[in-house]
């Protein structure tokens, strides 16, 4: 077994990406994900991997199309206002079909807002964000273990999808300090022969470009798009059930906010309220089914905890379709709310089934 | 065993390093452990907290509104955390320079000189250190063996001149906390 560190979840992405054979990174600091840009500047360096301070995100972004579009493993990392700037590029990057890796740590908004950990950006991650009929795969990891398991798998299903795959967390998952194992990365198999690495003389030239100026042809590029997504809807799906077996009453909650309802299910269940946790870790693809099922195992309703204004419960009703109440419970803005607060909504809502 | 803390005093004071020595012990004592500072205006020259968790069990919620215990390290943090100390648990301070303490009675009053035996041992960044060994000696949450093992781990080969030193801190720290029932 491999040693355990006690990291913060920023280094142990940064850690772990180097350890997934990350080629080049290309950020601008913005807290609180700094200590990613700073970890990748002290060792990507003395390893002989690409380290740039861009000037802005927007060219962060930019520079990972094109290291990407070299079938390099690329990642950029931000937070919020940062992740704003860079959408015209994840729009490019998702129409010519570049793997990369980008981090949001997210921060409480909207505008420039506040440092404080928030998850006000599920809509820009899980519904576009930029322009154009769009995909990312979004990875939400709850610990600083995961933060170390993500960056590895991001990679493998960015390669295998040729697509951008976003790990969503936030500005607790970043500064706060876990126990960490690196385990033993198994890289996949990955086709990247389209990449543009120079011409040689047995095939035609590479092509990366997101302008198609024909319809028919715009029409043919999103077809093919919307064919890999539903693939992918098929194939790659993540989530966690917490005391879901007999729940009344589920939790559905990712990131941070996943590990407040988790408590709060325990407190719950010392007070014999029958309450459960279902965490979604790809927030793209959704567990719709999964939550869907546990109607059928009696859930009564569903309680989405997240630290915005209710983002998120769009997509717990739509898997609900109207057959159980959905209710949202969260603060904005940086504020987290006491896991006692969480029990009071799950209290609520067993008063009103 | 489940010991929730916060740790506060002034930005520069060690706060988030001593908070670290605990949460790295936990972690070479298999037990489950998560530290969470503030990073927000307040760490650029205000007061400076950071929460640990130690426990048994893997660690639900990092972000904590009550604890069990309190180390409290200047004046202002002495009224920002008072209240949310457990009924029951304990405040340990550093009373040379805080000079109103606690008031609330159903929670155990630590009040250690930490300051002035820092300077007695010459040298006053250990005052952090002498405040962990009383939070060892009331808690029981790591060993102070442990603690000498981190500072190995953790301070750079030309500063473990200073192993020795903090070693005496840690057991002065503990020996005031033993006297004070």
């Amino acid at each position: 077994m491999s040693e355990k560190l006690l990291m913060k979840g920023n280094e142990a992405l940064a850690e772990a990406s180097i350890r997934a054979g990350i080629d080049a990174y290309f950020g601008y600091p913005i807290t609180p994900q700094s200590e990613i840009l700073e970890y990748f500047s002290k060792w990507l360096p003395r390893k002989g991997i690409a380290f740039v301070q861009a000037e802005s995100e927007v060219a962060s972004i930019n520079m990972v199309y094109g290291a990407g579009g070299c079938g390099k493993r690329v990642m950029t990392s931000t937070s919020s206002p940062g992740f704003s700037l860079m959408m015209e590029g994840v729009s490019y990057i998702a129409c010519a079909e570049i793997p990369c890796v980008l981090v949001n740590v997210q921060r409480g908004g909207p505008g420039l807002g506040t440092i404080q950990p928030s998850q006000g950006d599920y809509f820009q991650a899980t519904k576009g964000g930029g322009h154009g009929d769009y995909r990312m795969i979004v990875l939400a990891p709850n610990s600083v273990q995961e933060m170390a398991d993500f960056p590895g798998l991001g990679f493998n299903l960015a390669e295998k999808y040729r697509m951008p795959v976003l790990i969503l967390a936030d500005g607790a998952l970043g500064q706060m300090m876990e126990k960490v194992e690196f385990k033993e990365y198994k890289r996949w198999e990955a086709d990247m022969s389209w990449a543009t690495t120079g011409k040689t003389p047995d095939r035609e030239a590479n092509i990366i470009t997101s302008l198609f100026i024909e319809p028919e042809v715009m029409e043919q590029v999103n077809l093919k798009l919307q064919a890999k997504y539903k693939k992918i809807e098929r194939e790659v799906l993540e989530y966690e059930e917490y005391h879901t077996d007999d729940a009344e009453i589920v939790i559905v909650s990712y990131g941070i906010s996943s590990r407040l309802s988790k408590k709060a299910v325990d407190l719950a269940r010392e007070q014999g309220i029958k309450a459960g946790l279902l965490r979604p870790i790809t927030l793209w693809p959704f567990p719709t089914k999964p939550i869907s099922d546990l109607i059928e195992k009696g859930a009564k309703g569903f309680l989405s905890i997240e630290l915005s204004a209710g983002q998120m419960i769009e997509d717990v009703r739509l898997a609900s379709n109207g057959r159980v109440p959905v209710k949202h419970y969260g603060k904005m803005g940086g504020i987290i709310p006491a896991p006692e607060e969480i029990v009071d909504e799950i209290k609520k809502m067993m008063e009103e089934k | 065993m489940l010991q929730e803390v916060i740790f506060a005093g002034f930005g520069g004071q060690g706060v988030l390093t001593i908070a670290k020595n605990i949460a790295y012990s936990a972690m070479l004592e298999e037990r489950e452990t998560c530290w969470f500072p503030t990073y927000g205006p307040e760490m650029r020259g205000g007061t400076a907290g950071c929460t640990v968790t130690v426990s048994d069990k893997p660690v639900s919620s990092p972000i904590l509104a009550k604890f069990d215990t309190g180390v409290i390290l200047n004046q202002p943090s002495i009224a920002k955390y008072e209240a949310k100390i457990k009924s029951g648990g304990l405040m340990i301070w550093e009373s040379t320079n805080i000079v109103n303490g606690p008031t609330r009675t159903d929670i155990t009053n630590v009040p250690i000189p930490a300051y002035k035996e820092a300077v007695k041992l010459g040298n006053r960044v250990v005052m952090g250190m002498i405040l962990l060994g009383a939070f060892v000696q009331k808690t029981e949450a790591v060993k102070i063996e442990t603690i000498l093992e981190v500072l190995k781990k953790t301070l750079p080969e030309r500063r473990h001149n200073l192993i020795p030193l903090n070693e005496k801190a840690l057991r002065r720290g503990y020996e005031l906390a033993e006297a004070i029932k």
